[in-house]
């Protein structure tokens, strides 16, 4: 039953001594092995360090000490490096890499009290939106075990929906927290890009990523993020810019808020059962007094192929340095240098990795560089700017986070660009740099669906209190699937 | 744009990958519809637009002051090192 508390009410709980950090994670922990064979959401279960970190938590809360979070239990996406717990990115390439220090938001979580129960399964450095690329198999759909969770944080999503935690770490690229959170239908936000530190979060497109959160509740997504967000001088794209409480004002009315309707998404590739649960979730802004009218963001559908040049190229370049010589997998009896080189990133990444880094390689090359790479980076400029002119005129955009709910495992592999096509919604936020959200908002035949909401720079606030507020008034974000409630 | 095996050959070769003859026309035909599929920015009028160089408009990278602000941890580094010896990291031969 206690795995039905939100994280918020866990850490209320917690601090008025109602409930035990280590009764609680043993509680999850039991969760988490018997679901494994399931939907093999972790990577790595660390449930001995958990229980003497929620031993500790305890004897904190019991001196009147602790943080926002003492005792809740976490995870992390395995790409948040964790010093002395092994970080795979989802990569035989990383299978044994044991990071000798923290990400920035593991340690802050762990300032905060978190307790981190384990590593959560992944596409394989966070390339895929099935977590089908993960080297340590597919993560299953708890809603229905034979379709995928969604990707990159897969695994941060689906633990998260068969509650075997209250709330984990996630990054978006191209849709990776969204997409994920859509198709289990729960909460997620990726911040503004700066938002959260990179620090010791496994690089893929360092002109996209964002590290965020994936939890029950906006009010939960608000309390975690407020305790990772916040300037790192380790990380040369955070910004110094404060944090606010994001937990504060959340109940504030929503009187007067500006929603704009992104025209472009309502398109061919919308599911009518997904349009009929946005346009209901709509209807409810609208009671709460919100106003809603269409907005259009003319060149929204050059997304997915300008994304697909950026980050590629910038992956090609991050990847570069997995060459077998001071970490990661390393061949075995290289003939000479080349060969240890190519033999141990081929042996290390699995096909999906290649293709991307092989795509960047191309749209670098001699000759391309300014047809490909110059041309997507003056695409994303437009594509800015189509987002800066919506904003001047209304304070969130709302659209679908996915075109579909969730589909079969293998159903998508054959083809990249219809695997690439699930992010149509959402990649255009990485590319401005705009803070994004889903939230769960209605079923579609028996699955859950996500309404994207998105703002401009640093409006993270907006977003998480709007996202509140519709679900003060649903419960879609309260349903958990049959087998795990 | 269908790209040929030695296109792809070459491409990999530069990515320093080692493709297995029989996985090449695979990654030659779905290589080749992400190529096709990236073209389709030749149809967006970018005449006069900027690349961008940052998503936070006015921002640009930080640079920090040229301080020493790290200990030296080289041993705990190299313990994920595949081979070292004396401190340092061991490669095949590369001069003759």
């Amino acid at each position: 039953m206690i795995h039905r508390h939100t994280l918020a009410r866990l850490a209320a709980e917690l601090r008025a001594r109602k409930l035990s950090s280590v009764e609680l994670a043993r509680a999850y922990l039991e969760r988490i092995q018997a679901s494994q064979p399931l939907l093999n959401a972790f990577i790595s279960i660390t449930a001995e360090q958990a229980l003497a970190a929620a031993s500790a938590a305890d004897a904190a809360l019991a001196r009147g000490e602790g943080g926002a979070l003492t005792g809740v239990p976490i995870g992390h996406k395995d790409l948040f490096c964790t010093a002395g717990v092994r970080t795979t990115c989802g990569s035989r390439m990383l299978e044994n890499f044991v990071s000798p220090y923290d990400a920035t938001v593991v340690s802050r979580l762990r300032a905060s009290g978190a307790v981190m129960l384990g590593k959560l399964n992944m596409d394989e450095f966070a390339m895929g939106s099935s977590n089908e690329t993960s080297y340590f198999g597919p993560v299953r759909n708890p809603w229905n075990t034979d379709l995928v969770p969604g990707g990159s944080s897969g695994g941060s999503a689906a633990a998260v929906c068969a509650r075997l935690l209250p709330g984990a770490t996630a990054t978006d690229t191209g849709g990776s927290i969204r997409q994920p959170a859509a198709l289990c239908g729960i909460t997620g936000i990726k911040p503004t890009y700066g938002r959260v530190s990179r620090y010791g979060m496994i690089a893929f497109a360092s002109s996209l990523d964002q590290g965020g959160v994936v939890t029950a509740s906006a009010e939960d997504a608000a309390l975690m993020l407020r305790e990772m967000a916040g300037f790192d001088p380790r990380d040369s794209t955070s910004v110094d810019t404060p944090v606010p409480d994001y937990v504060a004002g959340l109940d504030a009315p929503l009187e007067g808020l500006k929603i704009g309707l992104l025209k472009e998404f309502f398109d061919a590739g919308l599911d009518p059962d997904n349009e009929r649960c946005i346009r209901e979730a709509l209807a409810v802004f609208t009671r709460l007094g919100a106003k809603v009218r269409e907005v259009s963001l003319p060149n929204i559908s050059l997304s997915v192929p300008a994304y697909y040049v950026v980050a590629p190229a910038e992956c090609s370049s991050n990847l570069a340095r997995y060459d077998g010589v001071r970490f990661g997998h390393r061949c075995k009896e290289p003939r000479d240098l080349t060969d240890l080189y190519k033999r141990s990133r081929s042996e290390g990444f699995g096909a999906e990795v290649k293709r991307r880094i092989m795509t960047g390689t191309y749209v670098l090359s001699a000759g391309y560089y300014d047809a490909y790479y110059l041309k997507a980076q003056r695409v994303r400029q437009l594509i800015a700017a189509d987002f800066q002119r919506a904003f001047a005129e209304v304070d969130v955009l709302m659209g679908p986070a996915t075109p579909t709910a969730a589909f079969a495992i293998g159903a998508k592999t054959a083809d990249p660009i219809t695997m690439y096509l699930n992010d149509i919604y959402t990649i255009s936020a990485n590319l401005a740099g705009v803070p994004a959200m889903s939230v769960p908002c209605g079923f579609a035949q028996g699955l859950p669906v996500g309404l994207q909401m998105i703002g401009p720079h640093f409006a993270e606030q907006r977003l998480l209190h709007a996202a509140h507020r519709y679900q003060l008034e649903t419960d879609w974000h309260l349903r958990i699937p049959e087998r795990f409630a | 744009m269908a790209l040929t095996r030695a296109q792809v050959e070459n491409i990999a070769h530069l990515a320093r990958l080692e493709l297995d003859p029989a996985e090449i026309p695979a990654f030659q035909d779905k290589l080749s519809r992400i190529v096709d599929f990236i073209g389709e920015l030749d149809r967006a009028d970018t005449a006069g637009v900027a690349p961008m160089a940052h998503p936070l408009p006015g921002l640009a990278q930080r640079l920090r002051p040229d301080a020493v602000t790290e200990a030296d941890a080289h041993p705990l580094y190299q313990q994920n090192a595949p081979q070292v010896a004396a401190g340092l990291y061991l490669v095949p031969k590369v001069i003759e």
